[in-house]
């Protein structure tokens, strides 16, 4: 017995060395462990608490001309959105209004993920192309424009995880619904109290695009 | 070279056969407008008792179309674009023509677009899967690796949660397709994520996975580890064939019942870790706006709807007489158990007939027949799934939810069909 177990032990020490990885755990034998640098290349994100932001920093001082230069065609000079490019600053007080401005400033309830997505997707078109510090730059001129830190503040790193945004507190968990009045599956079917007027037609807003190469 | 200019000839020579028959305008990939299918009238010379040419002489050959398309008199089934939505073709939307289908199979052509960063092009020999975090083994899978592990095919609609987006405070497009088109349905071919665990392990503090696109937008998600390892699909293949490019090619993620922003396309990584992302799509987007200025987050699920897909305003009704009332019914929480229609603007229902096969969060076709006298009429449709939920009214939803939540709109709409059969878009109230 004692022999056998020894027997086993050594054979799947083998194993371990061909495959660097612990082969009988797995199952189907399929795929490649994942190197060091495989993952540093992919691994962006950046959590709400700080975990994953590349070390790094900036201020918005340097951040607007950076801002200027690679963001403000479309999204205006003091983030105020050109044309129908979308608004990064502003909408504050606007959200229990008729018409909700949702910005980085007003909206966003985590400094993180304006690192995160500008890191990953902006500018538009040239996902990827800012370094770690111009994203710390562009991220700091954005909050100080938010009036959320001051001009001169350092951004990094230690401290992203630790901004407080002004919608913290914004969002409701968990989702609550089904949320309706439960009719639990049966629903009147005949004689019914509901007002049939029509009360608005699409064909009047005349917003529906219409086919004109026919 | 030569191949090619073979075909050119016989599409030229078929051209001009039916130019001669049937006039220039109706050649090609031309789109007509609802309102020209009103005027589309028969050629009396091909009909009884006469000969039409398609009777008395040759057609194509094979192989003029290598990958068939559709007869050039289905040209107006495409998907159509409101280019007043959006700043960029990239970052943009289009709508699937749910009123010029049957069954409940969206042909892969005609499933609509929702990008945000454009569509990759990827050679499936650079496409990698990458999955890292909490794992005991972080990994790499080549697309080839993922065809060898079991296999599963299931049929799942896939809805963006802002289909319907626009009608919160009114009846605002007046069509089938840009009020509800933002679904799609199909049989997807992958494997279950939970048999990729198997080779990656996990670990007890994995609770959530970062879902992310390898396109220019790197589109992320955060996703429960329980949704991940119920029924998510890394997914190949759509109705038999390779993903279209512009639904994620070569691979894409499958998040059955869920909105479609989290099925991530050109999916290159999985991390898994103990808490949520909160990326841009799930913090700033697809949140949902309430009057009192909170907003709800992580409202995944689509919950039951249902569109009455003929007659509608793409579809007027021509003629007296006896009609099939059709439609889709899909719920994210199970299988449709029932869908009622009415013509009176809700006062009245009766239940409609489903058509097999009703499968678990997909669509489902159902029909009703029914007589047209040239009155007016209000035509709904309204679903129950097997939990028994019940397709609410735009009224029932406002109370609880406000106008300004973009999101999750599964509200009963109503088609106006007028003494002239033009079906048009209103709300009632
Ligand atoms: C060519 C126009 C263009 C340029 C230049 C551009 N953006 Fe954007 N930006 C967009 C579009 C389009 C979107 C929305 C993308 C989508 O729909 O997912 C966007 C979205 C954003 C958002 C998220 C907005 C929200 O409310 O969710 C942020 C933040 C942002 N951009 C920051 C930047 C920064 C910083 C730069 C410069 C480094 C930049 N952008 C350059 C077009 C642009």
């Amino acid at each position: 017995m004692l022999g056998l177990a020894k027997y086993i032990v050594s054979f799947s020490l083998i194993i371990f060395f061909i495959n660097s990885s612990v082969a009988s755990d797995r199952k189907f034998n399929l795929g490649q462990i994942a190197t060091k640098e495989e993952i540093t290349g992919w691994d962006i994100d950046v959590r709400p608490d700080g975990l994953g932001a590349p070390i790094g920093s900036g201020t918005a001082l340097i951040g607007e001309e950076i801002y200027t230069e690679q963001c403000a065609a479309c999204h205006g000079d003091f983030g105020e959105g050109a044309d129908r490019w979308p608004a990064l600053v502003g909408g504050e007080g606007s959200l229990a209004s008729h018409d909700p401005e949702k910005t980085t400033g007003s909206y966003w309830p985590y400094a993180s993920t304006i690192y995160d997505y500008i890191y990953r997707a902006m500018p538009y078109g040239v996902a990827q192309s800012l370094s770690y510090d111009e994203t710390y730059e562009i991220v700091a001129y954005l909050l100080y424009m938010n009036d959320i830190i001051e001009e001169d503040f350092v951004l990094s790193n230690t401290n992203i995880g630790q901004i407080e945004m002004p919608n913290r507190d914004g969002f409701l968990l968990p989702d609550p619904r089904p949320d309706i009045i439960n009719t639990q599956g049966n629903p009147c079917m005949k004689n019914c109290q509901v007002s049939t007027k029509i009360i608005g037609r699409a064909r009047d807003i005349d917003v529906t695009p219409e086919d004109d190469n026919s | 070279m030569k191949k090619n200019n073979k075909n050119e000839l016989s599409k030229l020579k078929n051209r001009n056969r039916r130019e001669l028959l049937i006039g220039a305008s109706s050649v090609g990939a031309v789109s007509l407008a609802p309102k020209n299918l009103l005027s589309q009238e028969a050629n009396p010379e091909n009909l009884p008792p006469n000969l039409p040419e398609w009777t008395q002489y040759l057609g194509d050959g094979v192989d003029v179309n290598p990958y068939g398309i559709p007869s050039e008199f289905e040209g107006h089934v495409i998907r159509r674009n409101v280019e007043w939505l959006t700043a960029s073709a990239e970052s943009s939307v289009n709508f699937t023509p749910l009123q010029d289908l049957e069954g409940i199979v969206t042909p892969n052509g005609l499933c609509f677009e929702r990008h945000h960063g454009g569509v990759s092009v990827i050679n499936p020999q650079d496409f990698r899967l990458m999955i890292n975090g909490l794992v005991d083994r972080e990994m790499i899978f080549t697309l080839d690796d993922l065809k060898r592990f079991p296999q599963t095919n299931k049929f799942y609609f896939l809805e963006c949660a802002a289909n319907g987006g626009m009608e919160w405070r009114g009846a605002q497009l007046n069509g089938c397709q840009y009020t509800f088109g933002m679904v799609h349905n199909v049989q997807y071919t992958g494997v279950k994520l939970s048999d990729i665990l198997l080779e990656t392990g996990l670990k007890d503090k994995a609770k959530w996975v970062l879902a992310e696109g390898s396109d220019s937008s790197g589109m992320t998600r955060s996703i429960p580890i329980e949704k991940i390892l119920d029924d998510c699909i890394i997914a190949w293949a759509m109705n038999g064939e390779a993903l279209r490019p512009e639904q994620g090619y070569p691979a894409r993620l499958v998040v059955p019942g869920w909105e479609g922003n989290m099925w991530v396309k050109w999916i290159r990584r999985l991390e898994f870790g103990d808490k949520p992302y909160m990326t841009r799509e799930e913090t700033s987007k697809y949140t949902d706006l309430l009057a009192s200025g909170k907003a709800r987050m992580f409202t995944w699920v689509m919950d039951a709807k249902s569109v009455i897909t003929s007659p509608c305003p793409e579809k007027p009704i021509l003629s007296k007489g006896l009609h099939q009332l059709r439609g889709l019914a899909w719920s994210g929480r199970g299988k449709i158990k029932r869908v009622d229609v009415s013509i009176d603007g809700g006062k009245n229902w009766k239940t409609a007939q489903l058509h097999s096969p009703v499968l678990s969060k997909s669509l489902t076709r159902f029909t009703l027949p029914f007589e047209w006298n040239g009155e007016e009429l209000k035509l709904q449709s309204r679903a129950i799934d097997e939990t028994n939920y019940v397709q609410p009214t735009i009224d029932e939803l406002q109370k609880i939810r406000g106008v300004n939540s973009i999101y999750h709109n599964n509200s009963i709409a109503t088609w106006l069909i007028s003494k002239n059969g033009k079906v048009d878009n209103v709300r009632l109230g």
